[in-house]
C-alpha cells in the first residue's frame, strides 16, 4: 500500500516527525549548488559552446519523411548534385525520416536540392519539409526572449515582494531561479541536444515553473511565520523547515504531475518523432521541472531563511525559544 | 442548518458553470451553424502543412525603424501580391509590430516568393503610345518592316524616338485580358528604359517613357469631394496628391510638356505605374506649379479611396528579408499533430494513475477536473479559431500537454490543503472550507506567476513562443475558472456524502491513514483532565461547555501536546545538527 505508507510521510512531515534539514544544512546545499552551477558554466565552454540549431546559425534544413532507404549517401549526392561546393550534413534523425542541413541555400538552389532529394530517396513532395532561416532570425528569437525573460522576472520579483510584503522572498526566489536556469541550461548543453527557438520555449516555461513552485512554498512559510512575534515554539528558521517540509508531499506529487506528459513527450518525440519541437522542448521542461521543484525546496527557502536569519525581530525571538527551551530541558530534568 | 449552506452555495455555482459551458457551447453551434466557426480548432502551418515566411520590411534608403502604420501597409500590400498570384487562403499578419508572417497553404512557386519579397515600386511615366480599350494582343503583328525605328537619341520622356522595334513587338503581343499579364512585374522594367503596362481598369494598353518622377517623390495622398474654381463642391470624387519639393518641380515640367501635346495626343497621358501595373493613367488638364495634382473622373467613394490608398504606398516603398521561410509536408505536419496527441494522452492516463494512487476516490476529482478544464480549453480553441483566426501550433499543443500539470498542481495544492485540515483533527465539511480559503490564495499568487509569464511572453515573444505562450496563459484562466467554479464546489458536495464524509478507506480523505486516528486516541487520553498538561489547562478551563466546544478545545489541547512534543524533540535533533 504506497498511498498509504506515502499519506503516513506526509503525516509525519505535518507533525513534525519526519523532518529534512532543508534550512539546517544550508551551507551543504548552497555548496552544492554553487558546485553545480559552476560545472553548468564550464560544460557549455568545454563542449565549445552550445549545438546551436539552424534557426540560430541560419542555414537551409529539409526533413524527409517515410523514407525507405535511410542511406545517408543518398541526401548528400542530392546536395552536391545541386550545389557542388556545399558541405551538408545528414542524419536519420528517427525511424524514416532524414534531416539535411546546408548552408543558406538560394530560392532557386533550395527548389533544385528538395527535387533532388525526392527523386534520391523515392518520396512524394508532400514528405519533404523545407526550413530556411536568414543569419538574423536567431538573433531576434535570442533578443526578443531575453527582453521576455527580463522583463518577466522584474514583473515578477514586485509581483511577489508585494504579495509577500518582503523583498527578501523576491531576492531569494530569484536566486534559486539564477541555480535553477543555470543547471537546466548547463544540463540540457549536456545532452547535446540542438539549442532551437522550441528549447527557448522550454527555457522560458522552467522559469515561469520554477518561480510558481517556489510561489506556492513561500505560501506556506508566509504562513507559518506570520505569528512569529508572539510564539516561542519554534524558531524562524525551525518554521520555513516545517513549512517546506508540510510542503513536501505537494512539491513532489506536482512536480510527478507535471513530469508525467512531459516525460510522455520526451520519449515519444525521441523515439518516434526524432528531433523537433516537442523532442527540445520537453527535455528542456522535463530537466528544468525537476530542477526547479529542487531548487525550491534546497536553494530558495533555505536562502530566505538565511537572508532573514540576522534580523535583529529574527534574532531576539530565536532568543526567547531557545530560553524557554533551556527552561523546560531544566524543568524536565527537576521533574525526573 | 449549517450543512445546506455550502451545499446550496456549491450547487449554485456548479449551475453557473453549467450555464457557461452551455453558452459557449450555443455561441460555437450558432458559429458553425451561421458563421465559419467549426467544432474542430483550426491548425497553425507546422501542423497542417504548408509554407510560413517571416519578413522583416526594409525601407529602402530609411530609418530602420518601422511605424505600424508602415507595417500595416506592408502587410497590404503583400495581402495584394499575394492575392494578385492567385493563392487562395493566404494568411498575412503582422507580429511584435516588426515582422510580417505570409502563411501559406502548399508551396509557392519561386515567382510567388520573389513577388512577396520585391518592394513596391511606383513609378510616373508618360504615355507615348497606346490608350483604353486595346486589352487583347493584336490579331496579327505589324510587318517587320513597317515596326517604328528611332530616328534620333530621344531628347526627353515623351520622345516617340523611345519606341523601338522590340518595344513595339512587346507591345502588339501583350495581351491585357490574360490573368499573367495582369500580375505584377517580376523584375521591374529599368527606370530609365520604356516599357509595356496595362492598365486593367480600362482594358487599356500602353507603351510608357522612363520615369520622370519616382513614387518616393509622394509626400501624402487622399481624396474626397470635387472642388470647382470658386472652391464650390463639385458632386464628383478626386484624388489629390501632394508632391515633395523635389517632385512639384519635376512635375511641373512634367505637365508644362504633357499639357502642350493637347487633348486627344495620347502623349498627353501620363502613368502611374505600381508593380508594373498601371493604376491610372489620367490626361493632363492643366499645368501643375504647386505639386499638388488631383486625378478626378468616374470615381466612386471607393475607388478613389483605394487609389489615394495606393498613392501612399509609392511614398513607401518596402522592400522585405526573409527572416526565415518553412515548407512543412502535410505528412510531418499530420505526424507530429498525431503523436503529439498521443503523448498528451499518455500522460493524461499517467497523471490519473498518479492522482489515483495518491488520493484514492479523490483522485477522481483531479481528473474530472482536468477533463472539465480540457473541454473548457477545447472550446475556446475553437471559439478564438472562429472570431480571432487563432491556430494552435505544435507549440501550442506542447503548451496544452505542459499546462496538465499546472492544471493538476491548483488541485494537489487544494486537497493537501484539506488533509492538513484532517490531521488538525477538523471535520471533512470545515476542513474542505478552511482548506479551501488556505489554498485559494495560494492557488491566486501562484496562477499570477504564470498568467504574467504567459502575457509578457505573448506580446514580446516571436516566432512560435507566442502560440506557446497563448495556450499557457489560456490554460492557466481555465484552471482558476475549473477550481473556483468545479472543483472546489464539487468538494462541498462530496463532503456531505457517507462515502468521503466518513471517511472511506478508498476515499483518500480516511482520517486514519491521515494519522487522525492514533492522534483522536491520543487526545482521547489527554482529554481527561489528570492527563491534561499543564500548559493546555488555561484554554480547558471551562469544563462545563457544550460538547460541540469540548470537541474543539480537544484540538487545540492535541496540538498543543504535539507542538511541546515536537519542540522537545527537535531541540534534541538540533544539538545534534550543530
Amino acid at each position: 500500500m504506497r498511498g498509504n505508507s506515502f499519506a503516513r510521510f506526509g503525516n509525519d512531515l505535518y507533525s513534525g516527525k519526519r523532518s529534512y534539514p532543508f534550512v539546517g544544512k544550508r551551507n551543504l546545499w548552497f555548496t552544492i549548488a554553487a558546485v553545480a552551477v559552476l560545472v553548468s558554466i564550464i560544460i557549455p565552454i568545454v563542449k565549445g559552446g552550445f549545438n546551436l540549431g539552424i534557426d540560430f546559425r541560419g542555414g537551409s534544413e529539409f526533413t524527409v519523411s517515410s523514407v525507405e532507404n535511410t542511406d545517408i549517401t543518398l541526401g548528400e549526392q542530392a546536395v552536391t548534385s545541386v550545389v557542388p561546393d556545399a558541405v551538408p550534413s545528414v542524419t536519420n534523425i528517427a525511424p524514416q525520416t532524414m534531416r539535411i542541413q546546408t548552408e543558406r541555400l538560394s530560392d532557386d538552389e533550395t527548389l533544385s536540392v528538395r527535387d533532388a532529394l525526392i527523386s534520391a530517396y523515392d518520396v512524394t513532395a508532400e514528405e519533404v519539409t523545407t526550413n530556411f532561416v536568414g543569419p538574423t532570425w536567431g538573433e531576434d528569437v535570442s533578443r526578443q526572449a531575453l527582453i521576455g525573460l527580463v522583463v518577466f522576472i522584474g514583473l515578477a520579483a514586485i509581483l511577489m515582494a508585494l504579495y509577500f510584503r518582503t523583498w527578501k522572498m523576491s531576492a531569494a526566489a530569484l536566486i534559486g531561479l539564477v541555480v535553477v536556469m543555470t543547471v537546466t541550461a548547463g544540463l540540457y548543453s549536456l545532452s547535446d541536444f540542438e539549442v532551437t527557438p522550441s528549447a527557448m520555449i522550454g527555457f522560458l516555461t522552467v522559469l515561469s515553473y520554477a518561480l510558481y513552485d517556489t510561489v506556492v512554498v513561500f505560501d506556506k512559510i508566509k504562513e507559518n511565520t506570520a505569528d512569529l512575534d508572539v510564539s516561542t515554539k519554534r524558531t524562524f528558521s525551525e518554521q520555513v523547515n516545517l513549512a517546506v517540509n508540510q510542503t513536501l508531499v505537494r512539491s513532489i506529487n506536482t512536480s510527478v504531475v507535471a513530469v508525467l506528459p512531459v516525460a510522455s513527450i520526451l520519449f515519444i518525440g525521441a523515439l518516434l518523432l526524432g528531433a523537433g519541437t516537442l523532442r527540445d522542448l520537453s527535455l528542456a521542461l522535463f530537466i528544468g521541472i525537476i530542477i526547479g521543484t529542487i531548487g525550491t525546496l534546497f536553494i530558495a527557502a533555505p536562502m530566505y531563511a538565511w537572508l532573514r536569519m540576522r534580523e535583529p525581530d529574527i534574532k531576539r525571538q530565536e532568543k526567547r525559544v531557545l530560553h524557554r527551551r533551556s527552561v523546560e530541558a531544566a524543568d524536565a530534568v527537576a521533574t525526573t | 442548518m449549517p450543512r445546506t449552506g455550502p451545499g446550496t452555495a456549491a450547487k449554485r455555482t456548479l449551475v453557473w458553470l453549467g450555464v457557461m459551458f452551455a453558452l459557449l457551447a450555443v455561441l460555437l453551434g450558432s458559429g458553425s451553424i451561421w458563421g465559419t466557426a467549426s467544432w474542430s480548432p483550426k491548425l497553425a502551418l507546422d501542423l497542417e502543412g504548408g509554407t510560413q515566411m517571416i519578413l522583416a520590411p526594409q525601407v529602402q534608403g530609411g530609418s530602420d525603424s518601422i511605424t505600424e502604420e508602415q507595417l500595416d501597409q506592408a502587410v497590404e500590400i503583400i495581402r495584394q501580391r499575394v492575392d494578385g498570384s492567385g493563392v487562395a487562403e493566404a494568411e498575412i499578419n503582422t507580429q511584435s509590430g516588426r515582422n510580417v508572417i505570409v502563411s501559406l497553404p502548399g508551396i509557392p512557386d519561386a515567382e510567388t516568393r520573389e513577388l512577396i519579397q520585391a518592394s513596391a515600386q511606383m513609378e510616373f511615366r508618360p504615355v507615348l503610345f497606346g490608350g483604353p480599350g486595346q486589352a487583347p494582343a493584336a490579331e496579327e503583328p505589324t510587318p517587320e518592316e513597317e515596326l517604328p525605328t528611332p530616328t534620333a537619341e530621344p531628347t526627353d520622356a515623351s520622345d516617340p524616338n523611345w519606341i523601338t522595334a522590340d518595344i513595339f513587338s512587346e507591345f502588339e503581343a501583350l495581351d491585357c485580358t490574360s490573368p499573367e499579364a495582369l500580375e505584377p512585374a517580376e523584375e521591374p522594367a529599368p527606370a530609365d528604359q520604356p516599357m509595356v503596362a496595362c492598365e486593367p481598369n480600362t482594358q487599356g494598353k500602353y507603351i510608357l517613357g522612363p520615369v520622370e518622377v519616382p513614387g518616393t517623390d509622394i509626400d501624402s495622398a487622399d481624396f474626397g469631394m470635387q472642388r470647382g474654381a470658386q472652391g464650390q463642391s463639385l458632386n464628383t470624387w478626386a484624388v489629390n496628391i501632394q508632391f515633395n519639393a523635389e517632385g512639384s518641380e519635376t512635375f511641373r515640367e512634367v505637365t508644362e510638356r504633357l499639357f502642350a501635346f493637347g487633348q486627344g495626343d495620347p502623349r498627353n497621358q501620363f502613368a502611374i505605374v505600381l508593380d508594373g501595373t498601371i493604376i491610372s493613367a489620367p490626361t493632363t488638364n492643366a499645368v501643375i506649379p504647386d505639386g499638388r495634382p488631383s486625378i478626378s473622373g468616374s470615381f466612386t467613394e471607393e475607388s478613389a479611396a483605394a487609389l489615394a490608398e495606393q498613392l501612399k504606398y509609392g511614398a513607401l516603398p518596402i522592400s522585405f528579408e526573409i527572416q526565415s521561410e518553412q515548407q512543412i509536408s502535410a505528412t510531418l505536419g499530420a505526424d507530429q499533430l498525431r503523436l503529439g496527441l498521443i503523448a498528451g494522452v499518455i500522460g493524461l492516463i499517467l497523471v490519473a494513475g498518479y492522482s489515483l494512487l495518491q488520493y484514492r476516490m479523490l483522485g477522481l476529482v483531479t481528473i474530472t477536473s482536468l477533463v472539465v478544464a480540457g473541454l473548457l480549453t477545447y472550446l475556446a480553441i475553437c471559439i478564438l479559431g472562429w472570431t480571432e483566426n487563432y491556430r494552435l501550433s505544435l507549440a501550442g499543443v506542447a503548451g496544452l500537454i505542459v499546462a496538465i500539470g499546472q492544471t493538476a498542481d491548483s488541485f494537489i495544492v487544494y486537497f493537501e490543503r484539506i488533509r492538513d485540515e484532517l490531521r488538525d483533527g477538523r471535520g471533512l465539511v470545515s476542513a474542505v472550507e478552511n482548506g479551501w480559503r488556505r489554498a485559494k490564495s495560494t492557488v491566486l499568487a501562484s496562477k499570477a506567476v504564470s498568467l504574467l509569464a504567459a502575457v509578457v511572453l505573448y506580446f514580446v515573444a516571436v516566432g512560435n513562443v507566442r502560440g506557446f505562450a497563448f495556450t499557457l496563459g489560456l490554460t492557466a484562466i481555465a484552471d482558476l475558472i475549473v477550481v473556483f467554479l468545479f472543483t472546489h464546489p464539487v468538494m462541498r458536495l462530496l463532503a456531505m456524502t457517507k462515502f468521503f464524509g466518513e471517511g472511506h478507506r478508498f476515499s483518500g480523505v480516511d482520517p486514519k491513514k491521515l494519522g487522525v486516528m492514533p492522534l483522536y486516541r491520543g487526545a482521547g487520553r489527554i482529554r481527561m483532565p489528570s492527563a491534561t498538561p499543564e500548559s493546555a489547562a488555561p484554554r480547558t478551563k471551562n469544563k462545563a461547555v457544550s460538547g460541540e466546544i469540548a470537541r474543539r478545545t480537544t484540538i487545540a489541547e492535541r496540538r498543543l501536546a504535539e507542538q511541546k512534543a515536537h519542540a522537545a524533540r527537535s531541540n534534541g535533533t538540533d544539538q545534534e545538527e550543530k
